[in-house]
């Protein structure tokens, strides 16, 4: 499922991951790391939402 | 009245205040003042488009004065709620009581949480078009250039786009438009502020200019809110914005450095000769008399960051610390790095420097650490270095 955030509307897409911050294509987002922040405004996993 | 409107396009006004005075712009070191630029389009529907710092109120009200009575203004539009451009904005709402007021999704939210004034504010997304009677404006969210709450607005009718911070620059002049200022001052302005505001959403400008270009979006006038404004060659700033975004490099190190008794400066300058002797362009920066954002302009297109300091019980000195945290936040890329310093026991300031750098992303070749005063050997170890990195660096940019 992808995640939008709240703060900034950057989508995480698991498919693709976040490899500039090395996460692997194929992460889920609730296995991204605790300190895994929004590579556009840094904000944390805290401040995302699914998307449907 | 002195304060005069000045004309855009057809129907479009200058409103904006000059800041000939400001130096210090939330840390950031604005040599040539600023503006703060508005925009009163004189549509069957008159759009007031931003509005300017606080202490600029009377200014902004005498400009919008010199056209039309503020009171026939229907619409006020945010497109960014940074305080420089939202400062007076519930005097304006309060002196115009505008029909409708608009902003993105996150402006409304962002503005709530600057004011708190409850003046009702209607969402502008991505797609929309306002309806001004003759004219429209259409509207492009462009979240995190540079807040969530950022958005651009634009009048086809007249082909000019208003992009808030975006292409803007803080250079005061009596000058209303680009062509009419001196133009290495213009382009080292232009470069500093997207050194110091725009480049940590770098990837984010490249997609921009992709989409603007994609929307089939003609750009005629720039309309920014800091700067003179691009009427005649809009081109000029958006291809520099893609350079820059790029980090398009020269072969250029910037080493930035400070010193207690001389010894790290010496070693600033062995190692910074070794580089330009391998014919690399240094910039030498030493803290005493240089601010951090002009080192970040520096380093907009430079290949390798070099950072010396001294050791001052156990930590690097503070003025390292402060430029390094800053220019983690701009989060340049692809940058090599290197740190060095003169020390007389523990030698922590390297090592903080190179966690540092590290945690920056950059990549990190090594480092030089001299006791206390170094001789002409120790000179000649830095010069070495700095030969080293030369090669690096010629590696990097070919
Ligand atoms: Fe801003
Ligand atoms: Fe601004
Ligand atoms: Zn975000």
């Amino acid at each position: 499922m992808k995640y939008v955030c709240n703060v900034c509307d950057y989508v995480y897409d698991p498919i693709e991951g976040d490899p500039d911050n090395g996460i692997a294509p194929g992460t889920p987002f609730a296995d991204l790391p605790d300190d895994w922040v929004c590579p556009l405004c840094g904000v944390g996993k805290e401040d995302f939402s699914p998307v449907d | 009245m002195s304060f005069k409107a000045v004309r855009v396009s057809d129907s479009v006004y200058w409103v904006g205040a000059v800041d000939w005075s400001i130096r210090d712009f939330h840390g950031y070191s604005t040599h040539h003042g600023t503006t703060y630029n508005a925009f009163l389009i004189l549509a069957d529907k008159v759009t007031l488009i931003d509005t300017v710092k606080k202490p600029f109120y009377p200014e902004l009200m005498a400009r919008i004065a010199s056209v039309i009575d503020p009171a026939r203004i229907d619409y006020l539009i945010s497109n960014h709620s940074e305080l420089d451009h939202t400062g007076c904005l519930p005097e304006v709402v309060a002196a115009v009581k505008p029909e409708r007021i608009f902003a993105s999704p996150k402006g409304i939210q962002a503005l709530d949480q600057h004011f708190h004034a409850g003046f009702p504010i209607e969402p502008l997304r991505t797609g929309d078009t306002l309806d001004l009677g003759n004219r429209h404006l259409q509207c492009l969210e462009t979240s995190m250039l540079h807040w969530p709450d950022s958005m651009f607005t634009y009048l086809p009718e007249e082909r000019v786009l208003f992009s808030q911070d975006a292409f803007g620059m803080h250079l005061a002049s009596s000058e209303r438009f680009a062509d009419e200022v001196n133009q290495d001052v213009l382009e080292y302005e232009a470069a500093k502020y997207y050194a110091n505001i725009l480049m940590p959403y770098s990837p984010l400008i490249l997609k921009l200019i992709d989409t603007v270009g994609k929307l089939g979006i003609e750009i005629g006038i720039i309309a920014q809110d800091h700067g003179p404004l691009f009427r005649k060659s809009p081109d000029f700033i958006i291809s520099r914005y893609a350079q820059w975004a790029r980090r398009d490099m020269k072969r250029k190190a910037v080493v930035v450095y400070d010193t207690m008794w001389q010894s790290t400066a010496a070693m600033a300058n062995a190692l910074s000769d070794g580089m330009s002797a391998s014919s690399v362009s240094v910039r030498q920066m030493h803290l005493a008399g240089s601010h951090r954002s002009d080192i970040a302009t520096e380093l907009l297109d430079a290949a390798a960051l070099i950072v010396g300091s001294p050791t001052l019980n156990n930590n690097m000195f503070p003025s390292v610390a402060d430029v390094l945290v800053y220019l983690k936040g701009l989060k340049p890329k692809n940058l090599i790095s290197a740190a060095f310093g003169s020390y007389g026991w523990g030698g922590e300031a390297v090592r903080q420097i190179r966690d540092l750098l590290t945690e920056m992303g950059t990549a990190y070749s090594g480092d030089v650490r001299i006791k206390y005063v170094p001789d002409s050997a120790a000179l000649d170890e830095c010069y070495s270095f700095g030969v080293s990195l030369a090669d690096q660096v010629k590696g990097a940019v070919s």
